[in-house]
Formats: C-alpha cells, sequence, structure tokens
C-alpha cells in the first residue's frame, strides 16, 4: 500500500469491486480496502440478481452461480399464489449468487486491473482539509497509516460510517430499515428454478419471507420486516423459525446470517468535496425488494467514471463530483428507486384482507404483457373498493 | 441507564449502527463498539434482528 493514489475506495462488496475496478481501468492509481479479513464474508444478502443487468458488468460463470430462476411465485395470506415470469418479477429473479465467489471474483478483477487491495484494513477517520475529504486515516493489524487521494469513494455498507465522518447524515429513520434474518436451508423441497415470496403481517409486516434457491433440495430462506413491529419474542429471527417450522421442518441450516437493508429513500446528497458515496451507504437499494447487488455496482462503477473525468481536469470539489449524483438519479435505477418507493409505502399499508383480495383478483390472468403501471391500472378495474388508494397510487408512479 | 449489547447474541450485522442517530455504534468486524456519545435512546434495540441490544426503556419507544 502506498501513500497516496488518485481513488481510495472503502470496503470491498461489489460497489466497491466496481469501483476500484473501473478506475484502474481507467489508468488511475487506486487502493481498496476492506475491513474484514475476507472478500465476501460474511455473506449479509439473499443473493438474488436479473440476468440481464448482471450482465451489464460481467459474464455469467458457473463457479459463482448457485441456481438460475425462471419465474417468481407471490403467496398471500389466504393461499392464493401469483405466478410471475422473471421479466415481471423484476430485478430480483434471473441468478442467485453464491456471493462468497462471486465478490471475490469482483474483486480479483479490479486487482487484474491493477488495484492495490488490502484485507482486515479499516478507515477510522477521513482527513479533512479545509471541509475537503482528501483520504483516510487507515489502522490494520494494529498500525496506523494515513493515505491521500483526491477522490475517496465510501462503499463501506449498510453500517456505513464514513460519509458520516465527512459530514453527511447517514441515519436511517427507524422504520425504514428493514431487519432481516436467513438460514440456507438443504435437505429440502423446493421448486429449484422459482423463487417465492410470502407476504402477509401475520408472517412478515411490512416485509415479506423469501425463498431463493440456491440448488436442486436448498435455499436461501430469509425475512424481512419492520422494525416496528418488533420486540421481544417478535424478532425477524422469531418470525423465520416460526415459519420454518411451518413449512421446511425438516430443513438443516448450514448458515444463518442477519443483517439490515435499507428501505428509505437514497442519501440527500452522495457526493462533497473528494468524497462519493455508493451502494448500500448511499441507501440505493431497492425500497421495495431491497435488492441491491445491481444497484451497488451500478452506482460503483459510475462514480468512478465520474471520478476519473473529475481528476483529469483536475477538479475534485462536490460541484464537478456531482454530475455522479445526478446521473443515478435520473437513470433507469434511480428512476425504479422512486417509484419503488412509493409502491412500498402503499404495500406497506395493506391489511392481509386487502392483499388477499388484490392478488386473487389478478391470479387468473396472463402477467407477461403488463408493466408496474399495467398491473395498477389493472388493480383498479378490478378493485373498485379500493378504488381511493390505488388510484393514488397510480398517480404518484404515473 | 446504558445500552448492553449481549455479545452472545449478536450476529455483528451492522443493522444497528445504520439506524443511531449519534453515530455511537460502529461495526469493528465481528465487534459492535458503542462509545460515549450513546444516549441510550432505544433505537438500535428495535433493529436488531436477534434483539442482542438492551437499555432499560425499550418499552417506551
Amino acid at each position: 500500500m502506498k501513500d497516496a493514489y488518485d481513488i481510495l475506495v472503502i470496503g470491498g462488496g461489489p460497489g466497491g469491486a466496481m469501483a476500484a475496478r473501473t478506475a484502474a481501468e481507467k489508468g488511475l492509481s487506486v487502493c481498496l480496502v476492506e475491513k474484514r479479513p475476507a472478500i465476501g464474508a460474511p455473506v449479509r444478502c439473499a443473493e438474488g440478481i436479473g440476468k440481464e443487468l448482471l450482465q451489464e458488468f460481467i459474464s455469467p460463470d458457473p463457479r459463482w452461480i448457485s441456481a438460475e430462476i425462471d419465474s417468481a411465485k407471490i403467496i398471500v395470506p389466504d393461499g392464493t399464489s401469483l405466478q410471475l415470469d422473471p421479466q415481471f418479477a423484476g430485478n430480483e429473479v434471473g441468478y442467485i449468487l453464491d456471493r462468497k465467489i462471486f465478490d471475490r471474483e469482483l474483486v480479483w478483477k479490479a486487482a487484474e486491473a491493477g488495484s492495490d487491495v488490502q484485507v482486515k484494513t479499516r478507515a477510522v477517520a477521513p482527513i479533512l482539509e479545509n471541509g475537503t475529504v482528501k483520504g483516510a486515516r487507515l489502522e490494520f493489524c494494529g498500525k496506523v497509516k494515513d493515505v491521500t487521494a483526491p477522490v475517496t469513494i465510501a462503499a463501506d455498507g449498510v453500517e456505513s460510517k464514513f460519509a458520516r465522518w465527512c459530514g453527511i447524515d447517514t441515519t436511517i429513520p427507524i422504520r425504514e430499515l428493514a431487519t432481516c434474518a436467513q438460514y440456507l436451508l438443504t435437505d429440502i423441497d423446493i421448486e429449484p428454478h422459482t423463487t417465492v415470496f410470502f407476504l402477509g403481517n401475520t408472517i412478515a409486516p411490512e416485509g415479506y419471507i423469501w425463498v431463493f434457491p440456491k440448488g436442486e433440495r436448498s435455499a436461501n430462506v430469509g425475512i424481512g420486516i419492520s422494525p416496528r413491529c418488533c420486540g421481544p419474542g417478535r424478532r425477524p429471527k422469531d418470525y423465520l423459525d416460526r415459519f420454518v417450522a411451518d413449512h421446511f421442518p425438516r430443513g438443516k441450516p448450514i448458515e444463518c446470517i442477519v443483517g439490515g437493508v435499507p428501505v428509505c429513500k437514497p442519501l440527500q446528497t452522495t457526493v462533497a468535496d473528494g468524497l462519493m458515496v455508493v451502494g448500500d451507504a448511499a441507501r440505493v437499494s431497492d425500497p421495495l425488494t431491497g435488492g441491491g447487488i445491481y444497484n451497488t455496482m451500478f452506482t460503483g462503477k459510475l462514480a468512478a467514471e465520474v471520478a476519473a473525468s473529475c481528476i483529469a481536469q483536475g477538479d475534485c470539489g462536490c460541484e464537478a463530483l456531482s454530475v455522479y449524483d445526478k446521473e443515478w438519479r435520473k437513470s433507469k435505477m434511480g428512476k425504479a428507486i422512486e417509484r419503488n418507493y412509493k409502491i412500498k409505502e402503499f404495500f406497506i399499508t395493506l391489511s392481509d384482507e386487502k392483499l388477499n383480495a388484490l392478488v386473487k383478483s389478478i391470479s387468473h390472468i396472463n402477467l407477461k404483457e403488463f408493466s408496474t403501471f399495467t398491473l395498477v391500472r389493472e388493480l383498479i378495474t378490478r378493485n373498485p373498493k379500493l378504488l381511493l388508494e390505488l388510484k393514488a397510487l397510480k398517480d404518484s408512479i404515473s | 441507564m446504558r445500552l448492553t449489547i449481549h455479545r452472545e447474541i449478536c450476529g455483528y450485522c451492522g443493522a444497528c449502527v445504520s439506524v443511531c442517530p449519534e453515530g455511537a455504534l460502529e461495526l469493528i468486524d465481528a465487534y459492535l463498539e458503542v462509545d460515549e456519545k450513546c444516549i441510550s435512546c432505544g433505537i438500535c434495540t428495535k433493529a436488531c434482528p436477534l434483539g442482542a441490544l438492551e437499555v432499560d426503556h425499550e418499552g417506551r419507544l
């Protein structure tokens, strides 16, 4: 590790890896630091990503693809199910990855492109000069070292502290965090190419339970819910344990993980003088689904591209870097976040009865031809009693 | 009144860090650290997927 780079990347997940790789490919000197001792572990993810979305960044490789998904199913409290083809189900089906291998592949690619990589190395403070971020103080194995860079990219995930230290408020409002638990269950009967989403206020208040296949007889079975509904005996793990006892009583967990997923609006600003924030740290995960792999890769890559041109022009101030902020907000991803935030806000108000009625009303029609917008229109015509609520939703996303 | 971290329960996921209004929590690999900025507001106890965090007045939130 040198004393100075063009770009310093904090965090070795998919966002940081894409940023480091992109910067290195543009000929910049770059260092990626990861606080954990190993890239890819522990996994904090349900591991789903859309096929086409993934292929924007990397060719699929069976070494890090656990399962291919060709349909998704939504099941509401009364047992009615709605089968969706992957195009309609959105970005969260297609592949179920093996993030342990996938994340390593991405960091390898960054290293191959020329990026330095340091693990077990934690940013403990930004280096600030007159309010401008000039790099970070790093700590590794008891040693402390200052590394300077005209641009620092904070890709430090949901538990991000770096942007906060630089003056950006990153606090997630408590009602807008999905608190999650997940088992990797083996020896269970599943449909190995279908993702299943269970909805309902009794089983997963303001959230859902997912079953994402990891193989013929294993799956990520997890839950994300609102902290508002949590308390002793009503934590995500408690809800999940009840679900597993009901649905997969003979399943054997080979992994138990927990985590938080931002389902809030993205940060007000994702740039400052000398600083860019990407991925979960920027709160750009999808507020409806909680999916974040694509969004973090997209923002990581875009941040490095903008940083490269700012460095070339010798201006890495907030104004110059804000091209990144503007670009992602007006991108397809940015628009989807905005729309899905509104859909989520509607969705969490639904009682089980309304959920049942809505899904029942469209469970027998062919959804292949539908967009989110036409789906809502269809729901309105079929659910006159819910007209007011649905109309508001339709107006907000149109 | 103070925050207790039940380390035998903690899954070191960092969910609590993201909701702390004071920036008092930090996840250092598998170790959750709380510093003097903690005001024992209890918000983090709600975010924890496992119930590893506790303050005296969680019920008042």
